[in-house]
């Protein structure tokens, strides 16, 4: 599967774009892109956020009309004009975000608009039952088709939707993103999928930011950067080094830079703290204690479920259940809403930044100023000369990309918008900014403004708490790491022990008790 | 958003332009001061709607409010707080009354606040279940009767109440005052104030903006507070104008209220609508109404044609939204 080949040996595409165009209102998407996917090969596809990946697959699949262009499959031109068109021209393509439906059952997923029907057009739900069955073993999942999709941890769910497209006999699968929530055993069985298919000749169509798990499995790398094709080449042409400087025209040892800090005073303490499950015992975040001082940047390493995000959120003050001691500063906060929270000077950036992060119908300023309309009263009105002024100097310090500060949220790439979520949490005047999974889904370019944005706070004094499921994001940016499993905090690293290796072990260190419920959490 | 307003007020120079060539009676003073007056009802039941639309809720009571509110306002003027315990009526003095059957209004409104954020009731549900109480509340007060001649009586010193409907201040008759001065406030809360942009951010994205320490069930119940209190000024106007309360008032007027909302553009879905908007669109409706009044259509069909007009105004909402779109991508 592995085997690289100079281009000129790989077998004739079998699908094959050219010059595709697509323009959306105010922005061109794919300026004039060739693509070619080859048969029994991981076709990978590379590029910032909005370089144009999604879209151009899904112009492949058929779910979005090039404005021009040409798709020619096997040498013959066409058109595919909806989802089920490309279903018959053997496209198959599992998406970036979830598209599945909670409230039906692992199995009426799998089989969605193509039900398997008796000659009286009744659904053959026992038929459908059994393949899911196989289909869910093959993913090494043993989860009954019944179970309904929203009982599903995430992970589980993004295995349904593979399971979904391998329902199909397809020639073509196309992954977008498809380990973003899987833990690392997951994605190996994903992996080891992939490496199936291509034996069977499938021609996989690979997108991921996780340019390592690229590298590993990748046989052929094409390149976008801002619409534009950059590059197509076998693996063996290929490094991490050479991808980088491909995607963002800048070489790699700018991303992460790792600066000595002197931390102070001790800004956050936690002692004790624990959040009970709702149901069936046990614990989310068991009894866990830590400092974190002035000027530090702390690392949260852990797996799925470990409970690095619900300590976040019990910090927060998201968790009317937890019990234990917060001080910040002197001033002891476990018992403060919210809202008092955000006041003391704690300030949180949630992992799903559209769910939680942003509001979607506002602007770029509005957004920027919710946590703080306070501050901007004068009289009974908000002061809109002193919030402009406000906006103005977040957007310069943070370089956030727009082009009016009222400016509609939405029209700005990911990156952009997680700066502005940074911005407003930076308005509130924190002394502590907890990160859940920082950089999730943004390019490597806006990684490394966030990460430059985390090194200068820690500068000016904040206490920092990051989450982080990338092990090199703990490595480059900690100055402690904590890593934690099955709810406690298991080991803390300092300096030059922060490594791979170390956080890697400890996450799967922890000993083996097994609450009764963990298979349905 | 801007677009929306623009095809209203072209919606309703079209309209006034039609009627005035249709009907010399339209453009007299007389009838628009009479148009004005019909408009002010909607329009004031209309901005405590939006604010409740706005922040993604819907507030179904305020017809029986109305109803309820113009009750108790004549109760209180006709027969007076009853303590059976002391064995007299208290009556209070006009002011006193207005006040507090602005209160009950309000009232109302933190009955479906409280139903909608503690209890976590479907906002269609809180406010239909409300809508059926209050109703049942103004049967109740006088046992079905209507409060006739709410004149008041000089030696209680409650007089005056019918000039809130017919009064006149520089010509203009004071509901349309009314409506001046609420819209005026409402749309001062909704740009100018805090509360205003966090009911905006309720209604767009309401997890991110609790996380972003916004007391979003405060926000909503304010919402609910301020619906209620426009509710319980239209069934005051309502009273005085007729100089009696009847129990069955505002039936069906939450609909209109609704109705004048949308037709403003603003979002069923929450986050997005101005109280401009809604002032157009209260009179897009009262505009149609007494011009097909004047020419004489049937009233059977005035319901088909105001029923047509709005869903037609969404259709063209809808279809210019995709234009625009269209337009962006030849840009």
């Amino acid at each position: 599967m592995r085997s690289p080949a100079d281009i000129a040996a790989l077998p004739d595409p079998m699908l094959r774009a050219e010059q595709i165009v697509k323009q959306y209102p105010g922005t061109r998407a794919l300026n004039g892109v060739d693509f070619n996917v080859y048969p029994g090969k991981v076709n990978v596809l590379i590029g910032e956020n909005g370089a144009g990946k999604s879209t151009l697959m899904k112009i492949l699949a058929g779910v979005e009309q090039p404005t021009s262009g040409l798709l020619l499959l096997r040498g013959e031109v066409i058109e595919a004009a909806a989802p089920r068109e490309g279903l018959a021209h053997g496209i198959g393509i599992i998406y970036q975000e979830l598209n599945l439906f909670p409230n039906l059952s692992v199995s009426e997923n799998i089989f969605m608009a193509r039900e398997i029907v008796s000659s009286f057009g009744t659904v053959r739900h026992k038929e459908q039952d059994d393949i899911a069955r196989r289909l869910m073993a093959r993913l090494e999942q043993p989860i009954a088709p019944r179970t309904l999709v929203e009982d599903l941890r995430i992970g589980q769910q993004q295995l349904v939707e593979i399971a979904r497209a391998l329902a199909e006999e397809v020639s073509i699968l196309i992954m977008d993103e498809p380990t973003s929530a899987l833990s690392n055993a997951e994605a190996d069985i994903l992996l080891r999928i992939i490496g199936e298919l291509t034996t069977q000749g499938v021609a996989i169509v690979y997108i991921s930011h996780k340019l390592d798990e690229c590298l590993r499995i990748g046989d052929v790398f094409t390149v976008l950067r801002d619409g534009n094709l950059i590059a197509e080449a076998p693996a063996r042409d290929v490094s991490l080094a050479w991808i980088v400087e491909k995607m963002s025209g800048r070489s790699t040892e700018a991303l992460f830079h790792k600066q000595t800090r002197q931390a102070g005073d001790p800004v956050l303490h936690v002692e004790n703290l624990s959040l009970p499950r709702a149901h069936g015992g046990g614990y989310r975040v068991e009894d866990v204690s830590f400092t974190i001082r002035a000027g530090e940047i702390v690392g949260i390493y852990g797996l799925m479920g470990a409970g690095r995000t619900e300590l976040l959120e019990c910090l927060f003050g998201m968790q009317p259940d937890a019990r234990g001691t917060i001080r910040l500063g002197s001033q002891a906060i476990d018992t403060l809403r919210l809202d008092e929270r955000i006041r003391a000077g704690v300030a949180l950036i949630p992992e799903d930044r559209q769910l939680l992060g942003l509001v979607q119908n506002l602007s770029v300023s509005k957004n920027i100023t919710l946590a703080s309309l306070k501050r901007f009263v004068k009289g009974l009105a908000l002061s809109t000369g002193e919030e402009r002024r406000e906006v103005q100097r977040l957007i310069e310090a943070l370089a956030i990309k727009v082009s009016d500060a009222r400016q509609p949220i939405t029209t700005l790439s990911g990156g952009n918008q997680q700066k502005v979520v940074v911005a407003k949490s930076l308005l509130t005047r924190p002394n502590v900014l907890m990160m859940d999974e920082p950089t999730r889904g943004i390019d490597v370019a806006a990684k490394s403004d966030i990460f430059k944005i985390m090194n200068g706070l820690a500068e000016e004094g904040l206490g920092l708490l990051f989450v982080s499921s990338e092990l090199k994001e703990v490595v480059a940016m900690a100055d402690r790491a904590l890593v934690m499993a099955r709810g406690r905090l298991v080991a803390t690293f300092e300096g030059a022990a922060i490594t791979e290796q170390n956080l890697a072990d400890a996450s799967v260190s922890a000993p083996a008790v097994i609450h009764p419920d963990e298979h349905a959490a | 958003m801007m677009l929306l307003q623009v095809r209203a007020y072209i919606a309703l120079i079209a309209l006034v332009i039609t009627f005035a060539l249709l009907s010399p009676a339209f453009l007299t003073t007389g009838n628009l001061i009479i148009l004005t007056k019909q408009v002010a009802i909607n329009a004031i039941l209309g901005i405590g709607m939006t604010f409740v639309i706005l922040s993604g809720g819907i507030d179904l009571s305020v017809g029986s409010i109305v109803g309820l509110c113009g009750m108790v306002a004549g109760w209180l003027i006709n027969e007076g707080l009853i303590l059976p315990m002391f064995g007299v009526s208290v009556f209070f003095h006009l002011w006193i009354v207005i006040l507090l059957t602005l209160v009950v209004g309000v009232v109302v409104g933190v009955v479906n606040g409280v139903l909608v954020t503690r209890l976590r009731v479907a906002p269609f549900i809180a406010t239909l279940g409300t809508l059926y109480v209050a109703r049942g509340a103004a049967l109740l007060i006088s046992d079905g009767a209507t409060f006739a001649n709410l004149v008041g009586h000089e030696s209680l010193g409650n007089t005056g109440f019918p000039v809130l409907g017919a009064g006149t201040l520089l010509a203009l008759p004071y509901p349309i005052w009314v409506m001046v001065l609420f819209a005026v406030v409402a749309a001062f809360v909704a740009r100018k104030t805090p509360f205003g942009r966090q009911v905006y951010a309720v209604g767009g994205n309401e997890k991110a903006a609790g996380l972003s320490g916004v007391r979003t069930g405060r926000v909503k119940l304010l919402t609910y507070m301020i619906s209620g209190l426009c509710a319980a000024m239209v069934g005051l106007i309502i009273a005085s104008q007729l100089v009696a309360a009847h129990p069955a008032t505002g039936e069906t007027f939450e609909l209109n209220a609704i109705a004048v909302v949308v037709l403003g553009g603003t979002s069923l879905m929450g986050g997005r609508g101005t109280m401009g908007g809604t002032i157009i669109g209260a009179f897009v409706i009262g505009v149609l109404v007494n011009g097909m009044v004047l020419l004489g259509v049937s009233a059977f069909w005035q319901i088909v044609i105001k029923g047509t007009v709005i869903v037609l105004a969404v259709v063209v909402d809808q279809w210019q939204q995709r234009m625009q779109q269209k337009a962006l991508i030849q840009a």
